[in-house]
């Protein structure tokens, strides 16, 4: 294969690998920022008892996807990470924090004090790992102040309404999201009924917050080009439309799971859709599209690119067929307190 | 500001290097008391299966978010490293994410809540699961690094350096003798845990039997794991000096380069007046003879080279001698607990068992002494002969390299704080503790 069809090709891996992890995290994610509302004895433990056997599986879709951009656009992975530092060290730390409050839930058991500064330690930094990465994105969506010396931006260039306002989406987007897998978990009525209700009453938040993204975008972003370039690719923004709606749907019917699943696509096919209008850039500069970083300039040699394809090609199925095995396992109904069989 | 984020990544790494080795070490130990429960059928092995499986869990995690924040540091702190080495550094850390991170970590949270889940077969496969991808794991970050202690199978093209050769990469011969060497180094950190929990329940003739059992699996296991790295340790040295003269200079303390060249049982290394303050009873030829088996051969010294490409003499010096004497150390007590548990007379030795209890930090220690050997002693170089530390740093503020590095020292002073005060506290509790409190969770 050619050098620029592998990085196509890798291009297409770097956007869907994100948008796996996001799809995936993001409801558990959003699990943990309602770690904080839902706040009794039993719910939280119920709660954190339905994100501890998979959470972990989640959050390793962000260490592949930040591996995967180190190794097949190095410039892009040394770039953002440096101009990205002080929000990156945000999200560092909160899933990290995230991760302790998790596994040190179950293990002080013993102590309820303990257990609940854990049910706000994950509250909090699930929020700020899902609002710091909408940000981030946002920005990058939107282009950077990237020029031959570098980055110009601050952690408050960075907190511009666009990009707050991509945060608040990733944010009441995953709540909508930890929510229907907190009502599919529940184990009784009445856990299940406070999760359904507070599902049903985010939904038309995310609908107006989604609503004005779209609108904004245009106008903060060049995000429209390829699109009015190829038109047949809005089919995957109104593909994340009708998710978002057939979201509400199964809500109503009680379908906690299905809920879930068209959720976590509209979160997922909203990514790719930022990612199909970024294309052929990944880190876009504002100030001068010269120094914006692309695809085509940012990327690994071909040989690294066609080597590390084949890698992807043999042990993705291979990742895919466990994962859905665990969630085989802890994904049932009604069965949301794993904890006590540790 | 060089300074400020080796200080950063270092302390990191170490911390990194605290958990990870007693992850590697217990994993095996819990899947070999699990494989023992599964073939006899005793439940006293699925107690301590469990036991020593909730040790390793309370420590695995502050290994995944320590190994995160490496993965990070990378691309915030060494940017142009990672620009230069990306197409060779980056593929063994994404084929590490896809094929190790992935299986410990789904198949981890299948074996903490498949217990009743699983048939007994399958659940025993997860463990072994994991502790594989544990063991893969630490095979493509030592591939990484090996490949900046022994840069192969690349060229120099476009700025940077770039793969033309995988296997020549993954097959590194550095990479091998320190990736067997390391793996011994974890598995006498998990020993020497388990000898030491061991003795504090012995000591207090507490769960006498159970202890008894793992205490008796542990030393065998102690001795194969310091005998085994006292071995690939000479090996590895001799490949150092191969391949890294100036580490090996600086490791055995060699300034005036030669054949035949002496080996010191006691120096004391002065770098400001490039010679030995202090050299006593040097053998003949016997640095020669251990770097290329033969007394007459030659080993350049430190003088050889100019100054700035030099390792710091002195910490790589103190730190290869402190950890060769840990190790020694290790074998002894490992084989004396062996042995008195043999002959039945392990109780009565209050002494060994206090020993025992507090040489839990020897082999931190000593795996930390031969990380700082092997990192240290590349300097000046982030890639040996390629790009130096000082050109891999990032263009990044001073002040946000500041704060982040406040915010980690805090936050990993927490994390150590919190992680040695549960494992004391399960520890302590010992294996019949836990079955108790699983009871009352289930009522």
């Amino acid at each position: 294969m050619s050098h620029e069809v592998l990085q196509v090709i890798w291009f297409a891996l770097w956007g869907l690998l994100w948008a796996i992890y996001f799809g995936l995290d993001g409801f558990d994610l959003g699990s943990g920022m309602l770690a904080g509302i839902f706040r009794k004895d039993e719910e939280q433990r119920h709660l954190i008892g339905a994100l501890a056997p998979i959470w972990d599986g989640n959050e390793v879709w962000v260490i592949t996807a930040g591996g995967v951009t180190f190794a097949a656009f190095p410039k892009l992975y040394a770039t953002m990470f440096s101009s990205l530092y002080v929000p990156l060290f945000l999200i560092l730390f909160g899933l990290m924090f995230r991760a302790v409050a998790i596994e040190f839930y179950h293990h002080m058991d013993y102590d309820r004090a303990w257990q609940r500064i854990w049910g706000w330690v994950l509250s909090v930094a699930s929020l700020i790992v899902a609002l710091l990465f909408g940000v981030a994105f946002g920005n990058i969506f939107q282009g950077m102040l990237l020029d031959a010396q570098g980055y110009h931006g601050t952690i408050l260039s960075l907190l511009n309404p666009y990009g707050l306002l991509t945060g608040v989406l990733f944010v009441v987007a995953f709540l909508m999201n930890g929510a229907t897998w907190l009502a599919h978990k529940a184990p009784d009525d009445g856990l299940r009924a406070k999760a359904h209700t507070f599902a049903a009453r985010i939904w038309p938040v995310v609908l107006v917050v989604a609503a004005g993204w779209l609108v904004y975008t245009p106008f903060a972003t060049n995000l429209m080009g390829n699109f009015l370039k190829v038109p047949v690719l809005f089919l995957v923004p109104a593909l994340a439309v009708v998710m978002l709606v057939l979201t509400w749907v199964y809500l109503q019917k009680g379908n906690h799971l299905f809920s879930l699943l068209a959720g976590s696509l509209t979160v997922g096919l909203t990514v790719i859709a930022g990612v199909i209008g970024l294309f052929p850039n990944m880190f876009p500069s504002k100030l001068d599209p010269a120094y914006s970083l692309t695809a085509f300039n940012s990327s690994s040699s071909q040989y690294t690119l066609q080597f590390m394809f084949i890698v992807v090609l043999v042990f993705l199925p291979f990742v895919l067929l466990y994962q859905v095995w665990a969630y085989k396992l802890f994904g049932r109904k009604g069965t949301g307190s794993e904890v006590e069989h540790y | 500001m060089t300074m400020l984020s080796r200080i950063q990544f270092a302390l990191t790494v170490g911390f990194h290097f605290v958990f990870v080795p007693l992850s590697i070490g217990l994993i095996l130990f819990t899947a070999i008391m699990e494989t023992l429960y599964v073939r006899t059928g005793d439940p006293k092995y699925k107690t301590l299966t469990k036991f020593w499986g909730r040790l390793f869990t309370i420590n695995f995690l502050l290994g995944v978010v320590t190994g995160v924040a490496m993965e990070f540091q990378f691309g915030t702190n060494w940017s142009r490293y990672s620009e230069f080495m990306g197409d060779i550094f980056g593929s063994p850390l994404a084929v590490e994410a896809l094929m190790a991170f992935f299986l410990e970590s789904t198949m981890l949270g299948i074996w903490i809540f498949g217990w009743n889940k699983l048939s007994k077969k399958m659940h025993l496969l997860a463990g072994w699961l994991v502790a594989i991808g544990t063991h893969l794991s630490a095979v493509w970050i030592i591939v990484a690094n090996g490949f900046m202690q022994n840069p192969v199978g690349y060229v120099l093209r476009n700025n940077r350096a770039e793969l033309v050769n995988f296997w020549e990469v993954l097959f590194n011969p550095y990479a091998w003798y320190t990736y067997v060497h390391t793996i011994f180094a974890c598995y006498s950190v998990g020993a020497f845990f388990v000898l030491a929990v061991a003795a504090y329940h012995l000591l207090r003739r507490r769960n006498v039997d159970m202890m008894k059992a793992s205490l008796r699996i542990a030393t065998v296991f102690a001795i194969i794991a310091t005998l085994g790295n006292a071995i690939t340790g000479h090996f590895n040295g001799q490949n150092v000096a191969l391949r890294q003269p100036t580490k090996f200079a600086a490791m055995e303390g060699v300034w005036e380069g030669g054949q035949g060249v002496g080996f010191p049982l006691f120096a004391i290394p002065d770098s400001a007046n490039e010679r030995n303050a202090v050299e006593v009873g040097v053998i003949p030829g016997l640095t020669s003879f251990m770097a290329f088996n033969s007394t007459d051969a030659h080993v350049p010294g430190l003088k050889d080279f100019p100054v700035d490409e030099r390792p710091p003499v002195g910490l790589t010096f103190w730190s290869f001698r402190v950890m060769v004497g840990l190790g020694v150390l290790m074998l002894v007590l490992a084989a004396l607990a062996w042995w008195h548990n043999r002959k039945g007379t392990l109780m009565e030795r209050t002494t060994l068992l206090k020993f025992l209890l507090w040489s839990i930090p020897i082999p931190y220690i000593a795996t930390n002494l031969g990380w700082m050997v092997a990192e240290v002693g590349r300097q000046p170089w982030t890639v040996y002969g390629l790009i130096t530390t000082a050109d891999s740093v990032s263009p990044v503020a001073l002040a946000d390299v500041v704060i982040s590095l406040g915010l980690v020292v805090i936050f990993y002073a927490i994390l150590v704080g919190l992680d040695i005060y549960l494992l004391v506290r399960y520890a302590k509790a010992g294996p019949e503790a836990m079955d108790e409190r699983q009871a009352a969770v289930a009522d």
